[in-house]
Protein backbone atom coordinates (compact mmCIF):
# COMPACT_ATOMS: atom_id res chain seq x y z
CA UNK A 1 0.00 0.00 0.00
CA UNK A 2 2.53 2.31 0.94
CA UNK A 3 3.69 2.96 -2.82
CA UNK A 4 0.06 3.81 -3.85
CA UNK A 5 -0.22 5.62 -1.00
CA UNK A 6 2.51 7.59 -1.57
CA UNK A 7 1.66 7.92 -5.66
CA UNK A 8 -1.74 8.68 -4.71
CA UNK A 9 -0.43 11.73 -2.23
CA UNK A 10 2.02 13.03 -4.95
CA UNK A 11 -0.26 12.83 -7.72
CA UNK A 12 -2.70 15.67 -5.30
CA UNK A 13 0.33 17.58 -4.60
CA UNK A 14 1.70 17.79 -8.44
CA UNK A 15 -2.18 19.04 -8.95
CA UNK A 16 -1.95 21.86 -6.45
CA UNK A 17 1.80 22.94 -7.19
CA UNK A 18 0.92 23.07 -10.94
CA UNK A 19 -1.77 24.60 -10.39
CA UNK A 20 -0.88 27.30 -8.68
CA UNK A 21 2.54 27.85 -10.07
CA UNK A 22 0.89 28.79 -13.44
CA UNK A 23 -1.96 31.09 -11.86
CA UNK A 24 1.04 33.03 -9.83
CA UNK A 25 2.21 33.38 -13.66
CA UNK A 26 -0.26 36.10 -13.59
CA UNK A 27 1.25 38.00 -10.70
CA UNK A 28 1.43 41.17 -11.60
CA UNK A 29 -0.11 40.81 -14.89
CA UNK A 30 -3.71 40.51 -13.94
CA UNK A 31 -6.19 42.70 -16.03
CA UNK A 32 -6.92 45.01 -12.99
CA UNK A 33 -5.25 45.10 -9.90
CA UNK A 34 -8.08 43.69 -8.25
CA UNK A 35 -7.96 40.52 -9.94
CA UNK A 36 -4.18 40.42 -9.92
CA UNK A 37 -4.80 40.10 -6.50
CA UNK A 38 -7.62 37.60 -6.15
CA UNK A 39 -5.68 35.42 -9.18
CA UNK A 40 -2.65 35.42 -6.66
CA UNK A 41 -4.68 34.87 -3.78
CA UNK A 42 -5.98 31.23 -5.12
CA UNK A 43 -2.32 30.62 -6.65
CA UNK A 44 -1.30 30.81 -2.93
CA UNK A 45 -4.07 28.87 -1.74
CA UNK A 46 -2.84 26.06 -4.03
CA UNK A 47 0.15 26.02 -3.62
CA UNK A 48 -0.52 25.60 0.30
CA UNK A 49 -2.56 22.61 -0.52
CA UNK A 50 0.39 21.37 -2.72
CA UNK A 51 2.81 21.85 0.62
CA UNK A 52 0.47 20.09 2.82
CA UNK A 53 0.66 17.62 0.52
CA UNK A 54 4.10 16.98 0.00
CA UNK A 55 5.27 17.32 3.63
CA UNK A 56 3.00 14.32 4.35
CA UNK A 57 4.61 12.42 0.82
CA UNK A 58 8.15 13.09 2.69
CA UNK A 59 6.98 11.67 5.90
CA UNK A 60 5.91 8.69 3.82
CA UNK A 61 9.00 8.27 1.92
CA UNK A 62 11.03 8.98 5.40
CA UNK A 63 9.13 6.21 7.09
CA UNK A 64 9.89 3.19 4.25
CA UNK A 65 12.71 1.73 5.85
CA UNK A 66 13.62 0.21 1.93
CA UNK A 67 13.64 3.75 0.21
CA UNK A 68 17.34 3.33 -1.05
CA UNK A 69 15.33 1.45 -3.64
CA UNK A 70 12.73 3.78 -4.09
CA UNK A 71 11.94 5.41 -7.61
CA UNK A 72 10.54 8.58 -6.05
CA UNK A 73 13.77 10.66 -6.12
CA UNK A 74 16.24 10.83 -9.13
CA UNK A 75 18.14 7.83 -8.77
CA UNK A 76 22.32 8.09 -7.85
CA UNK A 77 21.36 11.46 -6.08
CA UNK A 78 21.98 11.52 -2.46
CA UNK A 79 19.42 13.94 -0.99
CA UNK A 80 19.16 12.43 2.45
CA UNK A 81 15.61 12.98 3.86
CA UNK A 82 13.04 13.84 1.65
CA UNK A 83 10.97 17.28 2.23
CA UNK A 84 8.45 19.10 0.66
CA UNK A 85 10.76 20.92 -1.01
CA UNK A 86 13.20 18.01 -2.62
CA UNK A 87 9.59 16.57 -3.88
CA UNK A 88 8.93 20.05 -5.95
CA UNK A 89 12.87 21.15 -6.84
CA UNK A 90 14.32 17.98 -7.43
CA UNK A 91 11.96 15.56 -9.21
CA UNK A 92 12.14 15.42 -13.03
CA UNK A 93 8.83 15.84 -15.14
CA UNK A 94 7.82 12.17 -16.03
CA UNK A 95 8.08 11.96 -12.27
CA UNK A 96 5.06 14.46 -11.98
CA UNK A 97 1.62 12.90 -12.04
CA UNK A 98 -0.47 16.16 -12.39
CA UNK A 99 -3.35 16.42 -14.41
CA UNK A 100 -2.25 17.72 -17.92
CA UNK A 101 -4.90 20.50 -17.84
CA UNK A 102 -2.60 22.06 -14.80
CA UNK A 103 0.52 22.36 -16.77
CA UNK A 104 -0.90 23.98 -19.69
CA UNK A 105 -0.10 27.64 -20.68
CA UNK A 106 -2.69 30.11 -18.71
CA UNK A 107 -3.00 31.55 -22.91
CA UNK A 108 -5.30 34.66 -22.59
CA UNK A 109 -7.48 35.78 -19.18
CA UNK A 110 -10.64 33.56 -20.86
CA UNK A 111 -8.16 30.37 -20.97
CA UNK A 112 -7.32 31.21 -17.64
CA UNK A 113 -10.25 31.51 -16.08
CA UNK A 114 -11.95 28.39 -17.86
CA UNK A 115 -8.77 25.95 -17.01
CA UNK A 116 -9.28 26.97 -13.26
CA UNK A 117 -12.80 26.71 -13.48
CA UNK A 118 -13.03 23.19 -15.12
CA UNK A 119 -10.25 21.94 -12.23
CA UNK A 120 -11.36 24.14 -9.27
CA UNK A 121 -14.92 22.33 -10.09
CA UNK A 122 -13.42 19.06 -10.17
CA UNK A 123 -11.86 19.58 -6.82
CA UNK A 124 -14.53 20.45 -5.25
CA UNK A 125 -16.09 17.65 -5.74
CA UNK A 126 -12.89 15.45 -4.98
CA UNK A 127 -12.18 17.06 -1.90
CA UNK A 128 -15.59 16.37 -0.88
CA UNK A 129 -15.28 12.83 -1.15
CA UNK A 130 -11.65 12.69 0.30
CA UNK A 131 -12.86 14.39 3.64
CA UNK A 132 -13.80 10.48 4.47
CA UNK A 133 -10.65 9.11 3.18
CA UNK A 134 -9.50 6.41 6.01
CA UNK A 135 -5.87 8.26 5.99
CA UNK A 136 -6.38 10.93 8.37
CA UNK A 137 -4.08 12.96 6.79
CA UNK A 138 -5.75 13.19 3.91
CA UNK A 139 -9.19 13.64 5.05
CA UNK A 140 -7.99 16.54 7.19
CA UNK A 141 -5.65 18.31 4.23
CA UNK A 142 -9.44 17.66 2.58
CA UNK A 143 -11.34 19.37 4.87
CA UNK A 144 -8.64 22.47 5.31
CA UNK A 145 -9.05 23.00 0.66
CA UNK A 146 -12.42 22.42 0.42
CA UNK A 147 -13.18 26.27 2.00
CA UNK A 148 -10.86 27.30 -0.40
CA UNK A 149 -11.64 25.38 -3.60
CA UNK A 150 -15.68 26.49 -2.54
CA UNK A 151 -14.54 30.06 -3.02
CA UNK A 152 -12.51 28.74 -6.54
CA UNK A 153 -15.65 27.53 -8.38
CA UNK A 154 -17.52 30.76 -7.03
CA UNK A 155 -14.73 32.84 -8.01
CA UNK A 156 -14.22 31.07 -11.22
CA UNK A 157 -17.81 30.52 -12.23
CA UNK A 158 -18.51 33.95 -12.49
CA UNK A 159 -16.29 34.47 -14.61
CA UNK A 160 -16.82 32.30 -16.99
CA UNK A 161 -20.50 33.95 -16.91
CA UNK A 162 -19.46 37.39 -17.52
CA UNK A 163 -17.01 36.43 -20.18
CA UNK A 164 -19.54 34.24 -22.11
CA UNK A 165 -22.23 36.46 -21.76
CA UNK A 166 -20.39 39.27 -22.49
CA UNK A 167 -18.99 41.30 -25.03
CA UNK A 168 -18.37 39.70 -29.05
CA UNK A 169 -15.19 39.60 -27.62
CA UNK A 170 -15.31 37.99 -24.94
CA UNK A 171 -17.42 35.55 -25.86
CA UNK A 172 -15.19 34.42 -28.92
CA UNK A 173 -12.28 34.24 -26.76
CA UNK A 174 -14.25 32.27 -24.16
CA UNK A 175 -15.43 29.71 -27.15
CA UNK A 176 -11.83 29.29 -28.25
CA UNK A 177 -10.58 28.26 -24.98
CA UNK A 178 -13.53 25.88 -24.72
CA UNK A 179 -12.25 24.11 -27.91
CA UNK A 180 -8.90 24.01 -26.06
CA UNK A 181 -9.48 22.95 -23.30
CA UNK A 182 -11.97 20.10 -23.52
CA UNK A 183 -10.17 17.62 -24.42
CA UNK A 184 -8.06 17.63 -21.23
CA UNK A 185 -11.10 17.33 -19.13
CA UNK A 186 -11.52 13.57 -19.47
CA UNK A 187 -8.14 12.49 -17.72
CA UNK A 188 -9.92 13.69 -14.20
CA UNK A 189 -12.32 11.14 -14.74
CA UNK A 190 -9.98 8.29 -15.61
CA UNK A 191 -8.47 6.79 -13.21
CA UNK A 192 -4.80 5.33 -12.66
CA UNK A 193 -3.25 2.71 -11.18
CA UNK A 194 -2.64 4.02 -8.22
CA UNK A 195 -5.93 5.47 -7.66
CA UNK A 196 -7.98 1.78 -8.18
CA UNK A 197 -5.62 0.63 -5.59
CA UNK A 198 -6.57 3.59 -3.35
CA UNK A 199 -10.11 3.53 -3.82
CA UNK A 200 -10.07 0.09 -3.06
CA UNK A 201 -8.22 0.80 0.24
CA UNK A 202 -10.96 3.10 1.11
CA UNK A 203 -8.55 5.65 1.25
CA UNK A 204 -8.55 7.40 -2.68
CA UNK A 205 -11.96 8.78 -4.17
CA UNK A 206 -13.63 6.56 -6.90
CA UNK A 207 -12.88 9.79 -9.68
CA UNK A 208 -14.84 8.04 -12.32
CA UNK A 209 -18.18 8.12 -10.02
CA UNK A 210 -17.02 12.53 -10.03
CA UNK A 211 -18.21 12.66 -13.77
CA UNK A 212 -21.81 13.53 -13.10
CA UNK A 213 -21.61 16.05 -10.33
CA UNK A 214 -19.15 17.74 -12.65
CA UNK A 215 -20.86 17.76 -15.77
CA UNK A 216 -24.11 18.63 -13.69
CA UNK A 217 -22.21 21.53 -12.42
CA UNK A 218 -20.84 22.84 -15.91
CA UNK A 219 -23.60 22.46 -18.11
CA UNK A 220 -25.37 24.75 -15.56
CA UNK A 221 -22.80 27.47 -15.57
CA UNK A 222 -22.62 27.00 -19.38
CA UNK A 223 -26.26 27.72 -19.43
CA UNK A 224 -25.88 31.29 -17.67
CA UNK A 225 -22.71 31.89 -20.07
CA UNK A 226 -24.83 31.05 -23.09
CA UNK A 227 -21.85 28.58 -23.97
CA UNK A 228 -22.76 25.51 -25.72
CA UNK A 229 -21.86 22.44 -23.17
CA UNK A 230 -19.90 20.18 -25.41
CA UNK A 231 -21.75 17.14 -24.32
CA UNK A 232 -21.16 13.32 -24.08
CA UNK A 233 -18.41 11.34 -25.08
CA UNK A 234 -17.62 12.57 -28.65
CA UNK A 235 -14.19 14.05 -28.34
CA UNK A 236 -11.32 12.28 -27.92
CA UNK A 237 -9.49 13.10 -24.89
CA UNK A 238 -6.02 13.48 -23.86
CA UNK A 239 -4.50 11.52 -21.00
CA UNK A 240 -1.34 10.81 -19.76
CA UNK A 241 -0.37 13.32 -16.72
CA UNK A 242 -1.23 10.52 -13.76
CA UNK A 243 1.09 8.57 -15.39
CA UNK A 244 4.07 10.83 -15.98
CA UNK A 245 3.36 11.29 -19.86
CA UNK A 246 3.34 15.16 -20.20
CA UNK A 247 2.89 18.05 -22.54
CA UNK A 248 6.10 19.72 -23.63
CA UNK A 249 4.78 22.34 -21.44
CA UNK A 250 5.43 20.40 -17.97
CA UNK A 251 9.62 20.49 -18.95
CA UNK A 252 9.24 24.46 -19.33
CA UNK A 253 7.27 24.73 -15.57
CA UNK A 254 10.24 22.52 -13.98
CA UNK A 255 13.12 24.47 -15.55
CA UNK A 256 12.00 27.80 -14.28
CA UNK A 257 10.51 26.42 -10.82
CA UNK A 258 13.57 24.24 -10.44
CA UNK A 259 16.15 26.29 -11.93
CA UNK A 260 17.63 27.54 -8.43
CA UNK A 261 17.82 24.26 -6.35
CA UNK A 262 19.24 22.73 -9.98
CA UNK A 263 21.75 24.78 -9.91
CA UNK A 264 23.09 25.72 -6.64
CA UNK A 265 22.04 22.33 -5.00
CA UNK A 266 20.94 22.74 -0.88
CA UNK A 267 20.48 26.62 -1.89
CA UNK A 268 18.53 28.59 1.00
CA UNK A 269 17.45 32.11 0.07
CA UNK B 1 -10.68 48.26 -17.94
CA UNK B 2 -10.81 50.77 -14.92
CA UNK B 3 -12.37 53.14 -15.91
CA UNK B 4 -14.71 51.27 -17.82
CA UNK B 5 -15.81 49.74 -14.21
CA UNK B 6 -17.16 52.08 -11.66
CA UNK B 7 -15.71 52.56 -8.12
CA UNK B 8 -16.79 50.76 -4.71
CA UNK B 9 -16.40 52.00 -1.40
CA UNK B 10 -15.48 48.91 0.66
CA UNK B 11 -16.88 48.26 4.48
CA UNK B 12 -16.35 45.87 6.48
CA UNK B 13 -17.02 44.26 9.97
CA UNK B 14 -14.83 42.72 12.33
CA UNK B 15 -15.06 39.81 14.29
CA UNK B 16 -15.34 42.29 17.47
CA UNK B 17 -16.76 45.00 16.11
CA UNK B 18 -21.04 45.61 15.59
CA UNK B 19 -20.53 48.42 13.02
CA UNK B 20 -18.78 48.07 9.20
CA UNK B 21 -16.00 49.99 8.75
CA UNK B 22 -14.94 51.96 6.05
CA UNK B 23 -11.67 50.56 4.34
CA UNK B 24 -11.59 51.65 0.93
CA UNK B 25 -12.49 51.56 -2.64
CA UNK B 26 -12.24 49.54 -5.40
CA UNK B 27 -13.17 48.56 -9.06
CA UNK B 28 -15.72 46.55 -10.15
CA UNK B 29 -18.49 45.32 -12.81
CA UNK B 30 -21.26 44.88 -10.88
CA UNK B 31 -22.37 44.44 -7.06
CA UNK B 32 -21.21 40.98 -6.41
CA UNK B 33 -17.76 41.66 -8.36
CA UNK B 34 -16.99 44.11 -5.68
CA UNK B 35 -18.20 41.77 -2.73
CA UNK B 36 -15.55 39.01 -4.26
CA UNK B 37 -12.81 41.72 -4.90
CA UNK B 38 -13.59 43.36 -1.06
CA UNK B 39 -12.76 39.77 -0.01
CA UNK B 40 -9.64 39.54 -1.89
CA UNK B 41 -8.33 42.59 -1.59
CA UNK B 42 -9.57 43.64 2.27
CA UNK B 43 -10.07 40.61 4.39
CA UNK B 44 -7.06 38.58 3.11
CA UNK B 45 -5.25 39.01 6.52
CA UNK B 46 -8.45 38.09 8.39
CA UNK B 47 -9.68 41.77 8.57
CA UNK B 48 -13.48 41.03 9.00
CA UNK B 49 -16.80 38.55 8.91
CA UNK B 50 -18.82 40.69 6.87
CA UNK B 51 -18.41 43.06 3.85
CA UNK B 52 -21.20 45.90 2.65
CA UNK B 53 -20.29 47.53 -0.77
CA UNK B 54 -21.70 50.70 -1.73
CA UNK B 55 -21.44 52.60 -5.54
CA UNK B 56 -19.04 55.33 -4.52
CA UNK B 57 -21.23 57.41 -6.97
CA UNK B 58 -24.28 57.12 -4.18
CA UNK B 59 -22.41 58.47 -1.56
CA UNK B 60 -23.21 62.09 -0.93
CA UNK B 61 -20.65 63.96 1.48
CA UNK B 62 -20.86 67.08 3.39
CA UNK B 63 -18.08 70.03 1.77
CA UNK B 64 -15.36 70.24 3.47
CA UNK B 65 -15.85 74.27 2.68
CA UNK B 66 -18.59 74.30 4.52
CA UNK B 67 -17.05 72.88 7.96
CA UNK B 68 -16.92 76.31 9.33
CA UNK B 69 -20.65 77.00 9.32
CA UNK B 70 -21.38 72.73 10.02
CA UNK B 71 -19.45 72.11 12.89
CA UNK B 72 -18.33 75.40 15.07
CA UNK B 73 -21.81 76.42 16.16
CA UNK B 74 -21.63 73.34 18.16
CA UNK B 75 -17.94 74.71 19.76
CA UNK B 76 -19.76 76.51 22.73
CA UNK B 77 -22.25 74.46 23.33
CA UNK B 78 -21.33 72.64 26.34
CA UNK B 79 -24.67 72.59 27.74
CA UNK B 80 -25.75 70.07 24.77
CA UNK B 81 -23.54 67.25 26.90
CA UNK B 82 -25.71 65.73 29.74
CA UNK B 83 -22.94 66.53 32.81
CA UNK B 84 -25.19 69.11 34.34
CA UNK B 85 -27.48 66.91 35.85
CA UNK B 86 -26.94 65.84 39.69
CA UNK B 87 -27.40 62.28 39.98
CA UNK B 88 -29.09 60.85 42.60
CA UNK B 89 -26.94 58.51 44.64
CA UNK B 90 -28.44 55.49 43.87
CA UNK B 91 -27.67 55.38 40.18
CA UNK B 92 -24.72 53.24 39.41
CA UNK B 93 -23.01 52.81 36.04
CA UNK B 94 -23.21 56.90 34.81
Amino acid sequence: MTESLLDYTLHLADNSLIMGHRLSEWTGHGPMLEQDIAISNIALDLIGQSRNFYQYAAKIINSDTDRKDSKVLSPGEDLGEATEDTLAYLRDANEFKNLLIAELPNGDWAKTILKLFFFSTYQFYFYQKLIYSSDKQLSAIAEKSLKEVTYHVRWSSEWVIRLGDGTEESNGRIKLALEELWPYTGEMFEPAAYEVIAVKEQVGVDVSKLKNDWQRKVSEVFQHATLVYPGKESTWMQTGGKKGIHTEHLGFILAEMQFLQRAYPGCKW
Amino acid sequence: MNSAEPLWEVFIRSKQGLDHKHVGSLHAADAQMAIENARDVYTRRMEGVSIWVAESKDIHASNPDDAASLYDPANDKVYRHPTFYDLPDELKHM
